[in-house]
């Protein structure tokens, strides 16, 4: 076993450190510590932009493409300073860290050439196109169809259906889609993964607002929308391969950024635990002693996944990290409050801002549903790592 | 950046494995229990003897293997599966570290050797009759009386004490504190003064003793290093324990969970396996999550004792809390998800949830861990005790 990172995996390190900081001390200043993902959007663009030109995108895909052929090393390393600096949360994220890896893994060569580069250069904005009113955790009950037809430009797909919970839809230039292509397939069967672009007029979005009052994510309409034949990664039939293995791209690098992101969240929950006296409460120390100890086992065990990914062997591991990160999220938002008092439900600006802390509270009980709910967790760890006997359906 | 075993520590694993599976059947367990000294003779000449593995991460010079924390810690994790009893731990966890990191040169020269080749049961006496934890809890006392120095007190829960030629004892001068003051001596078990009252534990797997030092006549030579100045290197010494502790926990938990998961298989009731209903498969789930994040906190606290000296204490902290935490956790429901078999004494599942216990009280209870850990924060102080 080996922890440590060589002398040249450190000058990456100082390189990339030195670069972010530059940037986020001058032009970008705004945008330090900006965790939500609608703020900013015009600066956010900028930001993307200038990550694109400055090849830090998309630090591990191929130079061709618009990225640096970072080895995994390297691509943590640039994970890990992103987060120190506290440089803002990606709104190309969908791009660089899901469909992007997914189009190099499964696509063809014209789609690299298509897609990639605009993704790396922060040109072009993606959103997921997977859940629907009656297929939530039960992915494969999905309805959107689409059937091929001559087009005036050539072959199309015609999409018709329904998609919801599309966080950045509004941001967005395309959406990567999972639907049914073969006529009264049902489940998993059937299913096709397609790239459909988002300004069109068969593509109507409607704003769904959360609990913590913001807008980040819709609904998705397809009447009769359309994409080029071309468009659809992997065959038809193969969707459901395609749509897991990019939800696998979730567990890659970002999760070690993500805990720099958190420990930022402890640190400033520390803080004011000592100011405001809550640290002198056993059972808030212990929590908070609590919270350090998770978050270090969650960045133990990320390497542990790493290196692991890098000789395909990942271990069960992988199968815990969700549910393991996004309960630990949860209860420091529960902290949180507890060591606010009372004075953390007051909003902080109109109409209904609050501040860090408590938002954290808010924010955090979507951890545990989205990507996989704990309770879907639980099935798959059991099932898949434990091998006991899966769920019935139902008749 | 390699968080993984090499080819090597896998074969050491492996074979490990096999011996800890041979040997620490669970017939075998059950023997080696009522036995005189509560472990196998021959099991642990095997082991320290034969397979020398006592010596494993003792350096070359002294007859060790030259490997480090890894290795030890892949060893406690698979005896720690079966719950084989030996002075093992005792001697390579407790004492070796001890007399390595607070003993001169020569003193290492004169007592490692024997450790390494299997030669010395040892142990170390550390808290006083109440088990308090660290080095605030320190029972025995060192004092110079008209000239020469004598230890007197007692020493609570010092594990295989009946059965060692060599007794490693922890003590402090008379009202110093922290970790001034503090001393450690090597000491034979049948010296005048010392009495060792084995006691009857409720996890009779690690046979624990309280040791009694009557006026113990200690020669300046019997002192590790210089007198009164062992605090730190005592500290670093139960860091490293607590390291091989998580992973003997790790491997308990983890048997827990495998054994667990088998009968959810296995049994069936309402014409089906209960592991096929969702409240015992999630109960599974979770005892996978714990025991995943265990693995990556012990083994991680192994790392930092060869490579990552500055990170050691925080992680071995972490690390015992965890696996305490853990192992208490998934003993607990493999009673429970046995039903009424799981309560019986012929069921294995009440060694693991004694041992658990027993293990999680030896160093630091997890929320002493998690203090000690608080104390780091910069929290400011805690409430004082009205």
């Amino acid at each position: 076993m080996k922890l440590g990172f060589t002398p040249a995996q450190e000058r990456f390190r100082t390189e990339a450190a030195a670069w972010l900081s530059t940037q986020l001390d001058d032009h970008y200043s705004k945008l330090r510590g900006v965790t939500s993902l609608t703020a900013q959007p015009e600066l956010r663009r900028e930001w993307e932009q200038a990550l694109g030109r400055a090849r830090w995108s998309a630090v591990g895909w191929p130079a061709e493409y618009g990225g640096r052929d970072a080895t995994l090393a390297e691509q943590v390393i640039f994970a890990e300073e992103y987060a120190r600096a506290q440089a803002p949360a990606r709104l190309g994220h969908l791009g660089v860290e899901l469909i992007g890896p997914t189009i190099l893994q499964f696509g063809t060569d014209a789609q690299k050439r298509r897609f990639l580069p605009p993704i790396a250069a922060g040109e072009e904005y993606w959103c997921q196109g997977y859940s629907e009113p009656n297929a939530g955790s039960d992915l494969s009950n999905v309805r959107t169809r689409a059937r091929l037809a001559q087009g005036p430009n050539g072959d199309e797909w015609i999409i018709d259906g329904q998609k919801t919970w599309t966080s950045l839809a509004q941001f967005a230039d395309w959406v990567f889609l999972v639907c049914r292509t073969a006529v009264g397939s049902k489940g998993r069967d059937g299913l096709s993964f397609l790239l459909v672009p988002m300004q069109q007029p068969g593509v109507t979005l409607h704003p769904i607002r959360q609990m913590t009052g913001d807008i980040e994510f819709n609904e998705l309409f397809f009447d009769g929308a359309r994409t080029a034949a071309e468009n659809i990664v992997g065959a038809p039939g193969e969707g459901w391969k395609i749509a897991m293995a990019l939800l696998n791209f979730e567990r890659g690098v970002s999760t070690l950024a993500q805990q720099m992101s958190f420990r930022g969240e402890l640190e400033r929950l520390c803080a004011l635990a000592a100011r405001n006296g809550a640290a002198r409460d056993p059972l808030i120390r212990q929590r908070l002693a609590q919270a350090h100890i998770g978050l270090r086992i969650m960045r133990y065990s990320a390497l542990r996944m790493l290196t692991n990914a890098e000789s395909a062997q990942l271990g069960r591991a992988a199968f815990t990290y969700k549910i393991f990160w996004a309960t630990w999220h949860r209860k420091l938002g529960e902290l949180a409050m507890d060591i606010q008092g009372p004075a953390g439900e007051i909003a902080e600006a109109a109409p209904y801002r609050f501040n860090e802390l408590t938002n954290l509270y808010l924010y955090t009980r979507a951890d545990t549903i989205y990507g996989g709910t704990n309770q879907i967790q639980r099935n798959l760890i059991a099932e898949r790592a434990l091998g006991l006997p899966k769920e019935p359906r139902g008749r | 950046m390699q968080f993984a075993f090499t080819e090597e520590q896998e074969l050491i694993r492996d074979t490990a494995r096999r011996f800890c599976d041979q040997h620490g059947s669970p017939e075998r367990v059950r023997m080696a229990v009522e036995s005189s000294h509560g472990y196998d003779q021959a099991t642990w000449r095997a082991i320290g003897e034969e397979m020398g593995w006592c010596g494993i991460a003792l350096p070359e010079g002294v007859g060790g293997s030259g490997l480090g924390a890894v290795e030890l810690a892949i060893l406690c994790e698979q005896m720690g599966r079966v719950l084989l009893p030996s002075p093992f731990f005792a001697t390579a966890c407790l004492a070796a570290p001890a007399i390595a990191l607070a003993g001169s040169p020569a003193q290492q020269q004169a007592l490692l050797p024997d450790i390494a080749a299997g030669r010395t049961r040892a142990t170390l006496a550390l808290s006083n009759s109440q088990g308090d934890p660290g080095l605030a809890g320190i029972g025995a006392r060192l004092a110079r009386v008209t000239g020469a120095l004598r230890l007197t007190g007692e020493a609570g829960f010092v594990i295989h004490a009946d059965a060692a030629n060599l007794l490693v004892v922890a003590v402090r001068a008379e009202g110093s504190l922290g970790s001034d003051g503090v001393s450690l001596l090597v000491v034979a078990p049948d010296q005048k003064g010392v009495t060792i009252e084995p006691l009857v534990m409720m996890d009779r797997t690690r046979p624990m003793s309280r040791v009694h030092f009557d006026s113990v006549e200690v020669p300046r030579e019997a002192v590790l290093g210089e007198v009164e100045s062992a605090g730190p290197a005592l500290a670093k010494a139960l860091s490293r324990a607590q390291a091989a502790l998580a992973a003997e926990q790790l491997g308990g938990a983890e048997a827990a969970l495998e054994i667990t998961t088998e009968y959810a298989k296995a049994r069936m009731q309402f014409d089906r396996p209960i592991g096929s209903f969702q409240a015992v498969k999630h109960r599974l789930a979770d005892m996978m999550v714990m025991t995943e994040a265990a693995r990556s906190a012990a083994y991680y606290a192994a790392c930092a004792v060869d490579e990552l000296p500055a990170e050691l204490d925080e992680a071995a902290a972490i690390a015992g809390s965890w696996c305490s935490d853990t192992y208490t956790n998934c003993a607990g429901n493999m009673i429970q998800l046995h039903g009424g078999v799981g309560f019986t004494w012929d069921h294995v599942a009440h060694l693991y949830f004694k041992r658990a216990r027993a293990s999680a009280m030896l160093l630091g209870s997890p929320a002493w861990l998690r203090e000690q850990i608080a104390q780091r924060l910069s929290l400011g102080p805690a409430q004082a005790a009205t």
